[in-house]
């Protein structure tokens, strides 16, 4: 995975708390594999009618070339499924900004390559605002830890490690394959302090 | 003397096999447990020609789409690949799979325990949120993502930052018709949907110690809809007496040293927690949701709550709810119409939550339709021992297989558009149970009193004169 820096991008506002992973994915269409692509998935109940056709108002059907999304609090809690992060990555978002995530999004997110930016709500009201409906131009910089959308200038916390895991593109795997000598040494020290650790074999 | 510890610090401690320079701790895994939604993790191990690192370690289960009934074809050609998937993929890499036709099968969450692969002092990971369920052990539990299953199959350790410590203490005892269900909504409801976000939760105080295993594992369960990745409760007798002679327990010389290590796992006296939270529990009442979060929630005797009179930051979400629900502000929750009921899930389809359910329907008929899933194949006979699926049946609701079911409408067990449904699961997402299904959360005896009366119904009015 590619990691990045700066991004330069249209944002758009969805100024809804609570959007869950169910909203952002229905679990209809998680059986999907996913060089199949899961954009069209994104927010699909909120974005099209029972057959399917795409309602003219919802911002990201008006606005689909956006990359940035200001969202309510809360954003992306409930289910673990990653597939709610690949609908986002794959209709081409890059950031959300938000004042609060569900905690295992946001892991998600990062692994993806996806920000999850947390900001204030006032932050994120004043983003919602400035964009009134419609979409603008915004820039997030990790490595500052600024978004600037016009006039706007809003600092975003991340933490520092998932700050460098997006900015470097790293592979959890290969990172910790380095490690393989003192994980196959922690293994047998828990064999001998706790060999209960183990299923007993199966009756 | 070292520190004082609380539980998650000593349970994080155990598991630590390196701490990076940015805080991020490279932690051992003791139990992985997988199922038909695994299969991006299992695709990203295949795309790089990895093994399985411990398939001793690693054990696999059919539930998020295992049908209900008519268990023998598997009509559906998307459900009928995504089984033959995690088949195939744990005969490849050489996994115990509870498979559809195992007598053990069941909820991921729900066999785990039952079989003993859940133990306290574990570190227990699952690419599904609701692992927070297996904490109730004692265990540091916690669901992930698939690149992180992907991680853990691959090398058997996960990369975690540790969270703040947060203890949710409960005291007093519970009332009549009061459930670890109604504590888990009572607390989510006064902090939040995202009240525990970062934190690990440890229950405690006495109604805590008071409840069965069951009772924790619900509570447990639960700790994600209030943010909370792990939720937690100290091991004790309860808990021992429950793990003992499970078939993959340890046994002998292993279960006295066990127990031994399993007695040191609580929070010392002196411990300070980064955040602490009261909770009489004589002043919870049955709880019901009526949004669509379950931090939208209230005492089944209380009112809809008007957006008018919320502060405007709740207002716009809260006007969003109800007219997804369908309901009128002001006007009493207890008394709404449901259409259908669905009893069973990870948080509410033990034993336990099938007898509350079955003393309150005992000799009544359901009003409205519904369906009773266990959430175990174990279960589901145990309960046929005990008589309980003919108080069902004999009250006109469905018996049917063990699986995640009608919680998330994988298998194909939807509520329809428009169809409002009494529901002992987790979620009242919009859509959850079905694109624009109405789902209102509640205990299983809530629940049974809902189809009895077919709408909203505050339990202890029909738990007069009977044990629950």
């Amino acid at each position: 995975m590619a990691g990045w820096a700066f991004h330069k991008g249209l944002a758009v506002a969805l100024p809804r708390d609570n959007v869950d992973t169910d909203q952002l994915i229905p679990a209809r269409f998680m059986s999907v594999p996913r060089s199949a692509g899961y954009g069209d998935y994104l927010l699909h109940d909120l974005r099209r009618d029972e057959d399917g056709a795409l309602h003219p108002d919802f911002p990201l059907n008006r606005h689909p070339a956006a990359s940035i999304l200001v969202a309510g609090r809360n954003f992306g809690s409930g289910s673990s499924r990653e597939a709610a992060v690949y609908a986002l990555v794959d209709a081409g978002f890059r950031a959300v900004i938000a004042p609060s995530f569900g905690d295992i999004f946001a892991g998600n997110a990062v692994n993806n390559g996806l920000l999850p930016a947390r900001v204030s709500p006032e932050d994120a009201a004043a983003l919602t605002q400035a964009l009134h409906g419609a979409t603008a131009e915004a820039t997030v910089d990790l490595e500052t830890g600024e978004i600037m959308l016009g006039d706007l200038h809003v600092d975003f916390s991340l933490d520092d490690s998932w700050r460098t895991k997006l900015i470097n593109g790293w592979d959890d795997i290969d990172l910790t394959r380095q490690h393989s000598d003192a994980i196959a040494r922690f293994r047998e020290g828990r064999r001998q302090v706790a060999p209960w650790a183990w299923p007993a074999a199966e009756a | 003397m070292s520190a004082p510890a609380t539980l998650l610090d000593k349970l994080w401690a155990d598991h630590e096999v390196l701490r990076r320079d940015d805080g991020t701790s490279l932690l051992w895994v003791d139990r992985h447990l997988v199922h038909e939604g695994s299969h991006h993790a299992f695709a990203k191990l295949s795309a790089r020609g990895l093994p399985v690192a411990q398939p001793d370690l690693t054990f696999a289960v059919v539930d998020h789409y295992a049908p209900t009934r008519n268990r023998d074809r598997l009509d559906d050609p998307q459900i009928a690949r995504m089984i033959h998937t995690l088949q195939d993929n744990a005969r490849a890499h050489g996994l115990r799979l509870f498979d559809l036709h195992d007598p053990n099968q069941g909820i991921v969450h729900v066999i785990g325990p039952e079989q003993g692969l859940t133990l306290p002092g574990l570190l227990i990971n699952c690419g599904d949120s609701h692992t927070s369920t297996h904490g109730a052990f004692g265990a540091l539990a916690f669901g992930i993502g698939a690149t992180e299953v992907a991680h853990v199959l691959a090398t058997q350790t996960i990369w975690q930052k540790k969270p703040a410590a947060m203890r949710i203490r409960v005291e007093g005892a519970l009332c009549e018709g009061v459930t670890a269900k109604d504590i888990a909504l009572n607390w989510i409801a006064r902090l939040g949907a995202d009240g525990a976000r970062g934190h690990a939760v440890e229950y405690a105080g006495s109604a805590i110690r008071g409840l069965s295993m069951e009772g924790r594992m619900t509570l447990c369960n639960l700790s994600i809809e209030g943010g909370a990745r792990f939720g937690m409760v100290a091991p004790d007798d309860t808990t021992f007496a429950y793990v003992k002679d499970r078939p993959f327990a340890p046994k002998g010389a292993d279960r006295d040293a066990a127990l031994e290590a399993w007695s040191m796992l609580v929070s010392d006296p002196e411990a300070e927690f980064d955040r602490e939270v009261m909770i009489e529990a004589g002043e919870i009442a049955p709880t019901v949701t009526w949004g669509t979060s379950p931090e939208q929630a209230l005492p089944v005797d209380a009112t809809v709550p008007d957006p008018a009179r919320l502060p405007s930051e709740k207002a716009e979400t809260a006007r969003a709810a109800l007219d997804y629900m369908g309901l009128q502000p002001g006007r009493p929750i207890a008394g709404t119409p449901v259409d259908q009921v669905f009893i069973g899930s990870c948080t509410n389809g033990r034993i336990e939550d099938l007898r509350a359910a079955a003393a309150v329907l005992a000799g009544r008929r359901a009003r409205v339709p519904g369906m009773v899933s266990p959430g175990s194949m174990l279960v589901k006979k145990q309960a046929e021992e005990e008589g309980l699926d003919r108080v069902f049946t004999a009250a006109g609701l469905d018996w049917v297989g063990a699986g995640c079911s009608m919680c998330v409408g994988m298998n194909g067990d939807l509520v329809a558009s428009g169809q409002r449904c009494a529901s002992s699961t987790n979620r009242n997402f919009r859509g959850r149970q079905g694109r624009g299904a109405r789902t209102h959360l509640m205990s299983p005896a809530m629940v049974a009193a809902a189809a009895v009366t077919g709408e909203i119904t505050d339990v202890r009015a029909l738990l007069a004169g009977r044990a629950a």
